[in-house]
Order: C-alpha cells, then structure tokens, then sequence
C-alpha cells in the first residue's frame, strides 16, 4: 500500500492520529492510551498486515520519552513507524507483546535502560544489565560517579 | 643490568655446541632450554570479544599465519592453554569471566593486551557506565599492542615479543625492576 492509502486508512481507524513525513519511512503518531486498540487493527485489518514488529526502541528528550515502534508487513511489504509520547516522570505504556510475541525480549530491554514500565507485560524484569543494578543507564541524566568518567 | 639486550628475540639454541669426534657436546642451563622449548610452542586461547578477534582470526590464516612462530595449536579451553590475547572490549559483567579463564589457564601463563580497549578503553574510556578502562584491572599483562584494531603485523610483533621475554627468562617484576625505563 502507498503511504497516502496508508494514511487515509489510519484516519480511518483512529481520527486523532498525526503524520509525519520526509523520512524513509511514514511515521504516525498516536496517543498513548490509544495504543493499543490501534496497533490491534495495524495487524488484523485488511490490507494493513502488519505481522512484523521488527524494532522497539524508546528516545529521551529530556522533557518526555518516545516510545517508537517499527513495523513491517511480510504480505504487502510496507513499512511504518508508530511514536507514541509518553510523561517521562510516570513512564508506562500498554505491552504489545500479546500481539507481538517479540515485543516481550525488546520491552524488556527497554525497560532495563530506561525504565519504561510495560503494563501487562508477562515478564518485566533486567534483560542486560546485573540483577542488582539501580539506575537506567540510557536516560540523559543517568549519572554513575564509580564506573563513568566525564569528559 | 640492561634488560633490551636480554629481551631481544634470540631463535638460536641457548648454549654452547661444541664440535668433537663422532658427535658433539651440549653446554646449556635446564631452565634456558625449557624457556626456548616454551617459547616456541604457545597454544593460544580462542578468546575475542570484538573487532580485534577478527584481525586475530586473520592473523591465523594463511595469509599472515602465526603458526610460523608455533602460535597454531588455538585452544577452546584454558585448561590447555599457554597464552590468552585479549581481543577486545572488556566490559564489567566480562571482567569476571575473564578473571575465571585466567585462574583456569595453567602456569606458566601469559597475557597479550591487544588493541586500544584492552589497553585502557580505548574509544569507550569517556562517558560510559559498562566498560573496563583496561584489561590490566582484572589480570596482569605482559604485552601490549596499541591500535583500533591493530595490524596483523602488530600482532605478530607481540607474539615474537613475547617470545623474546619467555627467552629471557625474567618475570613480569624482574624486567620492571631492572628496566632502564623504570629507575
């Protein structure tokens, strides 16, 4: 499907959706708590397809985080980028791991180095980092005095 | 005493040979010849962990061939090897697997530190929560090669170097006491 079938399906799907374009790939973003029921259809409607969940990853931006979700579809063979914004002080976001079984590892991973909670995931615990470690490391203001040496 | 002179590659025989009628007479100390035995054949460990394991890799094939100094025989287990080349990053939940294959190696052992992570971080020394700032925290080293990674070259260089020590037949702390660089 061409990026602008793409677009007028998901406004179809979810009137608040944005877009952004200029990169490779559309980028679409959706309110948080409207997550889930959109990403559900992303893989089950007509046409869409999307079966791959082929990155997750979140951004700091000091003022929130951007949880950003990558998906691909192995039918049609279009990609998309969904963002959703979430608070950076209370960071939780619905799992979509129940959708995508490969979202339980990289939710965990994401969870390790930046503490975003997955609501509903089946198992959140430290994926990389020691069991006893505190902090997440990739947030912008992560300090470590024993182990990091400032430039 | 100056020890450049005794750490030099020597691949001649330590000893006398002299010549006499229907054979020969050998004159040489036990420990010099069981160091130039040693020296020749030092099985390394397959241990990389990152980039500098394939410039390793590469030294092993044909075309550089670190089995023309008896470096060949690459063990996937410590309890039968000689020398471990650290090849790569060393971060801190590695220090102490590293730690554990040192003490597993066999005496007598020997450490080359290869490339700049090895060495000191290298590229990750700033601005990182994960990584060793050099190898030499965790297990002592007896040669280091700079580079990122460094040429094969380099690291047949280390490899004679070493040999060169093993030779010698000094210890770690014997060449630090006596080395002119150190007064």
């Amino acid at each position: 499907m061409l990026n602008e079938d793409l677009k007028f399906k998901f406004t179809e799907i979810l009137p608040a959706v944005l877009f952004e374009e200029g990169g490779e790939w559309l980028n679409v973003l959706v309110p948080p708590e409207e997550l889930t029921p959109f990403v559900k259809q992303l893989r089950s409607a007509e046409g869409l397809g999307f079966d791959y969940l082929f990155c997750l990853t979140c951004i700091d931006w000091k003022t929130h985080f951007t949880m950003v979700y990558h998906f691909s579809s192995t039918q049609y063979r279009h990609n998309i980028v969904v963002k959703a914004k979430i608070d950076r002080n209370n960071p939780e976001i619905e799992t979509v791991s129940d959708i995508w079984r490969t979202a339980e590892m990289l939710e965990r991973e994401v969870y390790d180095l930046f503490g975003v909670i997955f609501l509903h995931h089946p198992d959140l615990r430290r994926l990389i980092m020691p069991d006893d470690w505190e902090g997440w490391p990739l947030r912008k203001d992560f300090e470590d005095p024993v182990n990091m040496i400032k430039l | 005493m100056d020890v450049s002179e005794k750490t030099k590659p020597q691949n001649d025989f330590p000893g006398e040979i002299h010549e006499t009628a229907g054979g020969g007479v050998v004159l040489s100390k036990l420990d010099d010849v069981i160091n130039w035995a040693r020296s020749n054949s030092l099985w390394p460990l397959t241990f990389a962990t990152s980039c500098c394991g394939i410039e390793m890799m590469s030294v092993a094939s044909a075309k550089y061939d670190f089995s023309r100094f008896g470096f060949e025989v690459a063990r996937a287990t410590p309890r039968q090897a000689d020398v471990i080349i650290i090849a790569g990053t060393i971060v801190n939940k590695m220090a102490p697997v590293l730690k554990r294959l040192y003490d597993q190696m066999a005496d007598p052992k020997y450490v080359i530190a290869m490339g700049a992570c090895a060495i000191s971080g290298g590229p990750f020394f700033y601005n990182t929560y994960s990584v060793v700032k050099g190898a030499d925290h965790v297990i002592p080293v007896d040669v280091y090669i700079p580079g990122c990674p460094p040429r094969p070259e380099a690291l047949l260089h280390a490899l004679i170097t070493l040999q060169g020590k093993i030779k010698a037949g000094l210890t770690r702390e014997q060449i630090k006491e006596n080395s002119n660089l150190n007064p």
